[in-house]
This record gives structure tokens, sequence and C-alpha cells, in this order.
């Protein structure tokens, strides 16, 4: 069997200095909930948290509401009774914030792609890193 | 009497039918992914199969969380590929296989798997990726197609050793299909990657080697881990080795051959893989 503490490694990687309650999502988890640092888990607290937010990214999958967002972000938050906290991140495009915020990244994948981000765009946001270290960060995984 | 001619597993990354949308197959970037496809469908030139059986996971295009299926077998005329939200190209529609998905639905609900029963169901990149780079050539698609969803998206999510069991039911319920049909089964998705939180770019190369290595002979070995454990050690969309657990068990207990395999470091956030597995006596 292979064994999990060999991803433990992976924790060094994870940005722990961010200021401000919440800053690693798992953490707002209940506290008999597995932590994995830095790896946010789509359960039942979260969906029931983000249901919104989630509906909204859905409804992504057609350009009529995509155009409809583009012209009025605000407005089409409303629409989906977004909370302040989502809506706010919604509007900075803060994916830890959305995630936070109960988001799944399969659905806010939708919105970021309306505002022309790619996972890798996503994933040096989430990290810190400029894109090009982000890039160089998968690559160094490559030599074994 | 049907034949299960063998297995095709590879990633399903957005980002690969945007690079063939671009034609960008032979760029440095991508010739080390693409190349591994090419054993890939000399395989299938040669076995011509008539019907794939498809394990994947919807990413928000047929299921939202309102009605989120654990497992779901398609059960409709064709599948239409639809607008996933960020700019792929739409693809031709699948043409689905009615009578064979009754008869899996049938066989998997009389050995007690509660599945969900779909007649209308679109299929995402999770299922069209894998056809692109298996038929980059083809205007409509050389064969049928039976998708079956497993739920990735939402936990919890299914045991490894549960999709494992699922498989090993959908492939007793093809060994007893009548029909004449050449079946190929598929499993999509993986291997480990992250797309979210602090920790994503997250890769393990020495989780995906021990999956590669063990699928084959002893795919019981990964099915040791629970979706925590999966998510800890593969990422959180790494959880896709669940869709090859499951199409590996799909290939019964018969030993294999291994045609053909590629493991590739990074494509867009992921470790990229390919493989074929078929049966020895084929």
């Amino acid at each position: 069997m292979f064994a999990v503490a060999g991803a433990a490694h992976a924790a060094s990687q994870v940005q722990t200095t961010r200021s401000g309650a919440g800053a690693v999502i798992s953490t707002s988890h209940s506290a008999d909930k597995r932590v994995i640092p830095g790896t946010p888990v789509f359960d039942g607290e979260q969906a029931m948290k983000g249901y919104a937010l989630n509906a909204m990214c859905y409804s992504f999958n057609d350009e009529l509401n995509r155009n409809e967002y583009r012209a009025d972000p605000l407005a089409y938050c409303r629409k989906f009774t977004l909370s302040a906290e989502q809506t706010a991140a919604v509007l900075a495009v803060d994916v830890l914030a959305l995630l936070r915020a109960g988001g799944n990244i399969y659905y806010l994948a939708k919105l970021a792609g309306i505002h022309q981000l790619n996972v890798q765009d996503i994933g040096a946001q989430q990290t810190g890193m400029s894109l090009s270290d982000f890039k160089t960060m998968l690559q160094m995984h490559r030599a074994i | 009497m049907a034949q299960i001619v063998g297995a095709y597993f590879t990633s399903h990354v957005p980002g690969i039918g945007a690079a063939i949308a671009r034609e960008l197959q032979q760029d440095d970037y991508w010739r080390p992914f693409f190349s591994g496809l090419v054993p890939v469908r000399q395989w299938l030139s040669e076995q011509k199969p008539d019907v794939a059986v498809v394990f994947y996971n919807d990413h928000g295009l047929n299921f939202f969380l309102d009605t989120l299926p654990t497992f779901a077998v398609g059960a409709a005329e064709t599948y239409a590929n639809a607008d996933e939200g960020w700019g792929l190209p739409v693809q031709t529609a699948f043409t689905g296989h009615r009578e064979l998905s009754w008869h899996i639905i049938d066989s998997l609900v009389a050995d007690e798997f509660d599945i969900t029963m779909c007649q209308q169901m679109n299929v995402d990149h999770a299922v069209v990726v894998p056809f692109q780079l298996a038929y980059p050539q083809a205007s409509s698609w050389p064969l049928r197609i039976v998708p079956i969803a497993i739920n990735t998206v939402q936990h919890p999510l299914p045991s490894a050793k549960r999709c494992l069991a699922l498989g090993r039911a959908v492939g007793k319920a093809l060994r007893s299909w009548t029909g004449g049909e050449r079946i190929l089964v598929m499993g999509t998705g993986g291997l480990s990657h992250q797309l979210e939180g602090e920790r994503a770019g997250y890769i393990n190369n020495a989780y995906d080697l021990f999956c590669l290595d063990n699928i084959k002979d002893n795919p019981g070995a990964l099915t040791h881990h629970s979706a925590l454990d999966l998510i800890e050690l593969a990422g959180t969309q790494g959880v896709e080795i669940l869709n090859w657990i499951a199409a590996r068990g799909a290939l019964g207990d018969a030993p294999l051959r291994q045609q053909s395999r590629n493991y590739h470091i990074p494509i867009s956030n992921t470790a990229a893989a390919t493989l074929v597995l078929e049966p020895l006596g084929n």
C-alpha cells in the first residue's frame, strides 16, 4: 500500500503566511474534520454555503448569461441573491475568497473564464506566484 | 458474443481540446503528450471497437449540485456536447447504444448497485477529449458509447473500493451481453493535479507511478485509500483516478497485457497519462 504520508512534503509548498481569519480554507471546517493543508474539500458544509454562488456560475454555461454578467456583474450577483461576502469575492475575482464563500472550483472555472483566466492563471493567483513561476514549479515535477 | 477488446485510459485536461483546436500537437510543450497517442490510435485501428463504455466525471455541464448522482449510467439515443462556459469548441454528438445501456443498468441493479438512469445526458470534455485524441481525423465518431458518470465533485465521493466493484459489475454485464459488438472500456481523467487552494499546482509523481505500475495486475492496491486519502495523495482533481479504477474493474480478472503507456508532466496543471491494457488472450 502506498502510504498517505508520502504526500506530506506537499504541505511545505503551502503558503501559510497569509493574514486574516480563514486564510487556510480547511480551518473553517468543524474541529473533527480532517484538514489537508491548502486543500479545500467541497463537502456538505461548503455545498450549503455556496449553493447560490455555484448556481450563478453554472448559469455561465449559457452565452446569454455570460453577456448579462459582463454588462453588470453586481446586478447579476444580486439576481442570484449572493451574500455580501460572495459578491465581494466575485467582483474581485479572488479565487481563495470564492472558495471560502462556498464556491466549487468546477463552477468557479466558468466565472474565471469570463475574466479570461485559465486554471494556470488562477493557480498563480492562489499560490501568490507569478504565472511564470507557477509554470516553472509545475515543470520541476518532471525530472524523476 | 460480445468481446471486450481492452481499456483505453487517458487524462482529459480541457487544455488538450484547446490545443487541438489551435493545432499545437507538434508544439514542444504538447508533443510529449500527443506522441503517447500514436500507439493508441494504431491499436484502435486494429481492434475496431463498435461501442465504448466510458467511465468519466461530469464537471458541471450535465449535472448541477441540485441533483448529483454518485453513479449515473447513460441510456440516451444521443449524447450532445455543449458549451461548458469557457470557450472550448463544441464537438459532434455521440450516438448511444440504448439496448446495451439498459442491459448494463438491469445487471447493475440486480447486483445491488443503486445507480441513476439517464435518458437525456450531455457529455463534457471528460468524454469528448479522449475521443478527439483517439480519432483526430473523424468527422463523426466511429463507435457508439455508453457513458457512466462517477461523482468526483461533491463530497462524500464513492470509495475506490466501490468504484472497482462497480467496474467489475459492469464487466460482468458486458460479458453476458449476447450481441456481437467489440467493446472498448474507457477511463478518463487524472492523474495527480489540484486546481484550487493554496496547494494549487500540486503533483505527486510517486503516487501516479504507483497507480500506473499496479493498475494492470494489482488494482486492489489502489483501493486501500479513502477519497480524502486520494485528495491528499493525488490532489483535489487527482481523485479522477476513480474513473480509471472503475474501468480497470470492467476488464475482469483475466491476465492483461500493457499495450502502451505514456506519462508526462505537466499538461496545464496536470500530470498527464495515457495507458492501454488488453486481455492476454486477444
